[in-house]
């Protein structure tokens, strides 16, 4: 068998690409799922770190640290395979959409942090000396400019569980990868995991080269 | 009448250092009043703490009737004391207008189209009327200070604290900024200037305070502590300000 039938078979490709674009829409779908609830959550967690009273910061770094210690993979497994044995039974997607936040929403908690202490202290003081109370101080003055600081590492951390989207393949969930594998196994073919690898890669190229142009841009106005 | 400032004994530590020493300062309504004194005297720490960007450790502080406390809802205190900063600390990620609109609105419950028209009238007042749509980054430091005047200004405070306004500006600045504090005095508001400016002390302020170490060494009008000056330390600290 030659090699642009072996790896780059058209017939196969033809034939599999339905069932990898419908793997497409989950992965995509459990992607967009994480990055919010995790930008979210994070966003949530860096407050409280922050400024909540000092049992809910101890709550945030204790969750913070642990949820950046577990392996993804064993968190996942944990959720879907262990979570039924305490009667809690979850569907694949809900399971890869919980493991892949609380993570992110950890990671992300860490981002939020070092925006929100990126910001110069004078900015809190005019904002807390014109009388703006706590959540207009957040709002309209500290977080704008603590989020436009840190859009580098929250889209690398937004590449990243999209990523690892493919992780859910593990639990049954019929994402991108699923479909690849199970297209191969089909066609007898390595071709759909090409395809499903040049997929993976046409989303994210474009994201991380925004990612270097943003800190490049950063860096600049920094200078 | 009773002073719309009322400090009495006031105390603030920052760690072993004493920044303030037991400072009394009545300052009554439309009184211009400026500080001076070496740095390190404690001149900023004591405007700070009159709208408690430091909180104090000793003695009481009224503002207009308010006893700022731990605690306190500030707010209302706030509202009443415009702030002008050394470093400006204008939001950068909001247009001119926008900087001097934002407070009426969020704090005042203003509607936007009525503070940018208050916005407008004092941006123009400050000599900014081209400037309005333009970001802090756009504009000179005597700009931006004076947009720090203007946004102070738009609370209709009944006080003016400034901390030293100049001290960041290039010289050729100095005097446009100064020029917009000297109209502003002439309105009756009441207006408390931290400075390094001897001149514009003498010219505008009804009364000078003179801090060294934590302490108020000497105060009364300009005449008496510019020209007469009795402690040994305020006539050294006018001997090296005022001979270069």
């Amino acid at each position: 068998m030659s090699f642009f039938d072996a790896f780059l078979n058209w017939d196969v490709f033809v034939q599999t690409f339905p069932l990898l674009i419908s793997g497409l829409t989950i992965t995509i779908g459990l992607g967009l799922c994480a990055i919010v609830l995790g930008l979210a959550g994070g966003m949530l967690l860096a407050l409280l770190r922050l400024y909540g009273p000092a049992p809910a910061r101890q709550i945030a770094i204790a969750y913070i640290d642990i949820f950046r210690a577990i392996p993804l993979l064993v968190l996942l497994v944990v959720i879907y395979y262990a979570l039924p044995f305490a009667g809690l039974r979850l569907e694949p997607f809900t399971s890869a959409v919980m493991a892949l936040s609380l993570v992110s929403a950890a990671y992300s908690a860490e981002i939020f942090r070092a925006g929100i202490e990126g910001v110069p202290k004078g900015q809190f003081e005019a904002a807390r000396a014109l009388g703006l109370n706590a959540y207009r101080r957040m709002g309209d003055i500290i977080l704008p400019q603590a989020i436009k600081l840190v859009i580098p590492p929250i889209t690398s951390n937004s590449i990243n569980v999209f990523k690892d989207t493919a992780l859910a393949s593990v639990v049954a969930m019929p994402d991108l990868l699923k479909q690849a594998t199970q297209a191969q196994a089909l066609a007898a073919n390595p071709t759909p995991l090409i395809s499903a690898a040049v997929i993976y890669i046409a989303l994210l190229l474009p994201l991380v080269r925004m990612v270097s142009i943003f800190e490049r841009r950063l860096a600049a106005k920094s200078r | 009448m009773a002073p719309i400032i009322d400090i009495k004994a006031i105390t603030k530590n920052f760690g072993g250092f004493r920044a303030l020493d037991g400072v009394d300062l009545q300052v009554a309504e439309g009184e211009i009043l400026a500080i001076i004194g070496p740095s390190g005297s404690g001149k900023s720490t004591l405007i700070r703490c009159i709208n408690q960007l430091e909180e104090h450790d000793g003695g009481t502080i009224e503002v207009d009737g308010h006893i700022l406390q731990k605690g306190a809802d500030l707010t209302a205190v706030r509202t009443e004391l415009g702030m002008v900063f050394q470093g400006f600390n204008l939001f950068p990620h909001l247009s001119v207008l926008r900087n001097v609109a934002l407070a009426p609105v969020r704090v005042r419950g203003l509607s936007w189209s009525e503070a940018d028209a208050r916005a407008r009238k004092l941006l123009e007042r400050v000599g900014l009327k081209d400037h309005i749509e333009k970001y802090p980054a756009q504009l000179s430091g005597g700009q931006q200070q004076r947009v720090g005047i203007a946004r102070a200004l738009a609370m209709e405070p009944k006080v003016l604290l400034f901390d030293e306004p100049t001290s960041a500006l290039d010289p050729e600045m100095v005097g446009e900024v100064l020029d917009v504090i000297q109209q502003l005095a002439k309105t009756g508001v009441t207006m408390i200037v931290v400075t390094h400016e001897m001149g514009f002390a003498r010219k505008v302020a009804d009364r000078v305070v003179f801090m060294d170490q934590g302490r108020i060494v000497e105060q009364g009008p300009p005449e008496t502590l510019f020209d007469a000056p009795h402690d040994e330390r305020l006539r050294s600290f006018l001997n090296a300000v005022l001979s270069h």
